[in-house]
C-alpha cells in the first residue's frame, strides 16, 4: 500500500483535495481504513464502514470490471458511456469507458484505467477495456 | 391529547463543534459536520454506528440527511432534513424527542455544517462554489436522475434477466390507468411496441421509461383519530410507515438491484401489523420504470428478480391481481419533480371509494411508497380505512 504524503494529519481533513491531486499526477488515489480495513471511495474524512477515522491514502492499480453501464444519447453530443466501475483493491467508481462505442460497454467488461480531461480541462480517471490494450 | 408525555422524556447526551473560523478552501460543509458528528458522539461515548435518527442540515446539499447518511455510514429509520434556516437544529431538538419518546429511534444525531468562507476562496481560487459540492460524478456528464436509474435497470437486467419489454409493461399498465383518470396529463394508448420502438435516451430506457415533466402540486391533511370522526369525512387511518436511506449518489449505492425500500417497507408493514397479501391497491414513485419492478420486489410484493414477470400481462393494469399507480403515476399521469405527494392522494381516493373509473373494488389497504434522489431515500405508508383498523 502506497502512503500518499508524508503529512497525514493535513490530508486526513482535506481528503479532496489529496485525491484531485492524484488526478492532476495520474494516479487514481483511493483510501484504506486502518481500523477495518475496508476500502473507502469518494475521499471522506471518516470510514463509513466501520466509523473509524484512521484512514490513509493509497493508490489504486486501474485494475477493474464494469459493474453497470449506460449509453447516454444527447442531440448536441456523440453518445458517450456512464459507467460503474469495481476496482480491484474493493471500491467503485462511477467513470466512463472510453475507445469504444459507448454502446459496446458491457457488464462485466474488464476495464484498465486511463486518464484525460473534462469539458473544463480538469483531469479524470476514465477507463478503457483490457483488450483494447 | 396533551404533548405532556414529551415534558423530560428525553435527553442530550453529546455535544461537539466541528473545526471552526476559516478552515481554507481544501474543506467542505459535509466534512465539517461529519467531524462534529463524530466529536459529539464520542462525548456521548458512542459512536455512529450506534444512530438510526438522523436530522440535520448541511449547506449546498439539498437532501442533507441523505447525504450524511452516506457519508457517516448511518442507515437511519428516521430521518428529517427540515430547512427551515437557522431555526433549525432547534427544531430538529424538537422533532427528535418527538421521535425518541414514540421508540421511532433510539439515537439521534443533530448535525451541521457550512463553509461560507472556505467557498468564497474556493470561487477565488477559480475552483467554482457550485451546489453539492464536493462531487464525484458531474465531471462523466451523467444525464441525472435519468442515467442512475438506467445503471440500475442494466444491472437489474444483467442479474436477473428483466427484459426491455418487462419495463415497456410497466409503462403500458401506467398508460392504461392514465386513460381512466381524467386529470392524467398523458392519456394517449400505449403498446409495448410503441414503448420499444422509441429512441433510446440512456440505455435501456427510451423516453418512454421515463416519468413526465409536468407542472403540479398536491397536499394532504392530517388529524388524530380522535379528531377525525367529528369532521363529518370518511378518514383514512395511518396504520404504519417506516423509512430507510444508505446512499445518496448512485455510485453509492451498494447493491444496484436491491433499494432501501426493503428496510422501509419491512418498518411500515411491521407498524401495521400486515403483509403485502394484506394490500388491496399500491402507488409507488415510478420515476423510471425500472422502479416499479424494483419496488414491487423489495417491498415483498414478489421475490428479487421475480418483477419483471410480474409486472407482465396485465397483473398491474386496470382488471389485474394487484392494482399499482391507479392514477397513471408518474409516468403518465403528473411528475412536477417530487411525486411523493401524489401517492398519498391517490391512496386515499382509492380508500374513500372516490376514484370513478378507476376504483379499485373494496379497498381496503392501500401502499403509498415514495422514493427520492437517485434510488436513495426510501420512505413507506401503510393506509387503510376504517375496517382495516
Amino acid at each position: 500500500m502506497t502512503v500518499v504524503s508524508e503529512d497525514l494529519l493535513t490530508d486526513m481533513l482535506r481528503p479532496d483535495v489529496v485525491y484531485r491531486e492524484g488526478l492532476a499526477a495520474g494516479e487514481l488515489r483511493y483510501q484504506r481504513c486502518r481500523t477495518c480495513e475496508e476500502a473507502v471511495f469518494y475521499p471522506r474524512i471518516c470510514c463509513p464502514h466501520c466509523g473509524g477515522t484512521d484512514l490513509v491514502f493509497a493508490v489504486s492499480a486501474g485494475r477493474g470490471t464494469v459493474y453497470s453501464t449506460t449509453a447516454i444519447r444527447r442531440r448536441d453530443l456523440p453518445s458517450y458511456a456512464v459507467t460503474m466501475v469495481d476496482l480491484a483493491e474493493g471500491f467503485r467508481i462511477l467513470s466512463s469507458v472510453h475507445d469504444i462505442p459507448a454502446e459496446d460497454v458491457a457488464i462485466g467488461m474488464a476495464v484498465r484505467i486511463a486518464f484525460d480531461t473534462d469539458a473544463d480541462g480538469r483531469p479524470r480517471a476514465v477507463f478503457t477495456p483490457e483488450a483494447a490494450q | 391529547m396533551s404533548p405532556a408525555g414529551l415534558r423530560g422524556a428525553t435527553a442530550v447526551v453529546g455535544v461537539a463543534e466541528s473545526d471552526l473560523g476559516d478552515v481554507g478552501p481544501g474543506r467542505y460543509a459535509i466534512e465539517l459536520a461529519a467531524q462534529a458528528s463524530h466529536r459529539a458522539l464520542a462525548d456521548a461515548g458512542l459512536t455512529v454506528k450506534d444512530v438510526d435518527g438522523l436530522f440535520g442540515v448541511v449547506s449546498g446539499k439539498l437532501m442533507s440527511t441523505v447525504d450524511l447518511g452516506e457519508y457517516l455510514g448511518i442507515r437511519p429509520r428516521y430521518t428529517d432534513s427540515t430547512m427551515i434556516g437557522g431555526s433549525a437544529f432547534v427544531t430538529f431538538v424538537h422533532h427528535a424527542a418527538a421521535a425518541l419518546r414514540l421508540g421511532l429511534c433510539d439515537v439521534a444525531l443533530i448535525a451541521y455544517g457550512s463553509t461560507p468562507r472556505a467557498d468564497s476562496g474556493r470561487a477565488r481560487l477559480g475552483g467554482g462554489a457550485g451546489p453539492e459540492q464536493p462531487n464525484y460524478e458531474a465531471q462523466y456528464q451523467p444525464r441525472s436522475p435519468i442515467s442512475g436509474y438506467a445503471l440500475a435497470a442494466a444491472r437489474h437486467m444483467y442479474q436477473y434477466g428483466t427484459t426491455r419489454t418487462h419495463l415497456a409493461e410497466v409503462a403500458v399498465a401506467a398508460r392504461q390507468w392514465a386513460r381512466l383518470n381524467p386529470r392524467a396529463y398523458s392519456r394517449d394508448p400505449l403498446t409495448v411496441e410503441d414503448v420499444l420502438a422509441r429512441p433510446m435516451i440512456s440505455s435501456p430506457f427510451t423516453s418512454y421509461d421515463c416519468c413526465l415533466v409536468t407542472d403540479g402540486g398536491g397536499a394532504a391533511v392530517m388529524v388524530r383519530a380522535d379528531r377525525a370522526a367529528d369532521l363529518g369525512v370518511r378518514p383514512v387511518y395511518v396504520l404504519g410507515a417506516g423509512e430507510a436511506h444508505w446512499h445518496k449518489s448512485i455510485n453509492q449505492m451498494p447493491d444496484l438491484t436491491v433499494s432501501a425500500a426493503t428496510e422501509s417497507a419491512a418498518r411500515a408493514f411491521a407498524m401495521a401489523g400486515l403483509t403485502p397479501a394484506d394490500v388491496d391497491v399500491v402507488e409507488l414513485y415510478d420515476a423510471f420504470t425500472i422502479n416499479t419492478i424494483m419496488f414491487l420486489e423489495d417491498m415483498g410484493f414478489c421475490a428479487k428478480g421475480e418483477g419483471g414477470d410480474f409486472v407482465s400481462g396485465g397483473r398491474i393494469a386496470p382488471g389485474g391481481a394487484l392494482p399499482v399507480n391507479t392514477n397513471g403515476g408518474g409516468l403518465s399521469y403528473t411528475h412536477p419533480g417530487m411525486y411523493g405527494i401524489f401517492t398519498v392522494i391517490e391512496a386515499v381516493r382509492q380508500l374513500r371509494g372516490e376514484a370513478g373509473e378507476r376504483q379499485v373494488p373494496d379497498a381496503r389497504v392501500a401502499v403509498a411508497h415514495g422514493n427520492g434522489g437517485q434510488l436513495s431515500s426510501q420512505v413507506t405508508a401503510v393506509l387503510g380505512t376504517a375496517e382495516a383498523l
